[in-house]
């Protein structure tokens, strides 16, 4: 497939942002996104493990599924991957880097559950990227992503200072202030 | 009885548990693509209910995670391939979405909190419950989206599509009627 790097990064970013044109990855969004600390946090472990998971699950497609025609097991050997992959994740970095675990530890349980790095491995596939594309889309979603958290809960912070309705308080103004940054990032569509 | 009801008001996952929230917004593009979307969610709910609460004495308590996942993840498959076989216009429609059910937070939700503690029968029950608030969430979203976007509903031109903003059918206007939709529900469901 002809496709330029670069289309990738800016599609994935930018144009086709996760969170605000795929949908995916909205519930960490609108959960944890209240502190700019802890979405920055969440953003890094989603990046570390997406990048991962997409070397791996390219793999188990390309060497598995596809040569034993069983390219229908797909969800469940995805999920059980990024589970297992996530549990190693989490064991290793306690043991080499502890730093990194105390900053990234809480976060990395809850990302199995993230459907973004389900989807994007999905995704992936679909597109029949090769694997460095799939390695360089899977980082470029995760960088969008975290970019779209740490705006969130920037805004999110000052929001919290203001007066807000009672009936809009909680989800309902965070969903609204989402609608108008998706608007924002339409603006982006039809770059690449 | 009761089981059923809590689903749909008490416990209703979009707007009080605020659950699947990928899917909510993902699907609802039509009131079809959200009741499509619902009822496969609800199906692979009532099942997988089923299966872990007639399992769930088998299961070591350490790796119960796991073997939910398997479970709702074969149903998502066997989903997936008969929608694939019947409706394949809808499951285009409905794209990446269909396999994510298994990342749906409400599924493993409802099996961790009520399915590995209930009987068989109350276990389907509350599938259907959370199942038919998820639909019922879902379709009035999608119904919602549709008439201020495209001015049609299920399909059928109101005739008033050339007065209607677009935007509600694009990504930002899924953000927007869900927020309102949740502002009403709080106001006037939830006493």
């Amino acid at each position: 497939m002809e496709i330029s790097y670069f289309a990738i990064i800016i599609g994935a970013i930018f144009v086709n942002n996760v969170v605000f044109a795929q949908f995916l990855g909205i519930c960490p969004f609108l959960g944890v996104s209240s502190k700019v600390d802890t979405s920055i946090g969440m953003g890094a472990a989603v990046t570390f493990v997406m990048a991962l998971s997409s070397i791996v699950a390219w793999s188990i497609q390309e060497f598995i599924l596809v040569p034993f025609q069983i390219e229908y097991m797909q969800t469940i050997v995805f999920i059980l991957v990024i589970a297992a992959l996530v549990q190693m994740v989490e064991i290793i970095l306690k043991k080499v880097s502890p730093s990194l675990y105390q900053a990234l530890g809480i976060f990395l349980p809850l990302i199995t559950t993230n459907c973004a790095v389900l989807g994007v491995a999905i995704l992936m596939i679909q597109k029949e990227y090769n694997l460095l594309q799939s390695f360089t889309f899977s980082v470029a979603t995760a960088v969008g992503f975290a970019m779209a958290l740490v705006l969130f809960a920037g805004i999110r912070e000052r929001l919290e200072l203001d007066g807000v309705p009672a009936a809009l308080k909680g989800n309902p103004i965070a969903l609204i202030t989402a609608a108008i940054l998706a608007m924002a990032f339409m603006g982006f569509s039809g770059l690449v | 009885m009761q089981i059923v009801l809590n689903g749909i008001l008490k416990n209703n996952p979009t707007f009080v548990l605020v659950l699947g929230m990928c899917p909510t917004l993902g699907t609802t593009t039509s009131a079809i693509n959200g009741l499509g979307m619902g009822v496969a969610t609800m199906a692979v709910l009532i099942m997988s209910n089923l299966v872990i609460s007639l399992i769930k004495n088998f299961i070591p308590d350490k790796v119960r995670i796991p073997a939910f996942i398997v479970v709702i993840a074969s149903f998502v498959t066997i989903i997936q391939m008969l929608m694939q076989a019947y409706v394949p216009s809808l499951y285009a429609s409905l794209g990446v979405f269909i396999p994510l059910i298994v990342v749906n937070c409400i599924i493993l939700g409802r099996a961790e909190a009520f399915a590995s503690k209930n009987g068989a029968l109350d276990s389907i029950l509350d599938g259907v419950g959370i199942g038919v608030g998820f639909t019922l969430s879902l379709t009035t979203i999608g119904a919602v989206r549709e008439i201020l976007g495209s001015g049609a509903i299920f399909g059928f031109s109101l005739g008033i599509a050339d007065y209607m903003p677009l935007v509600f059918v694009l990504a930002p206007g899924a953000f927007f009627v869900l927020g309102y939709l949740m502002v009403l529900f709080n106001k006037y469901a939830k006493k």
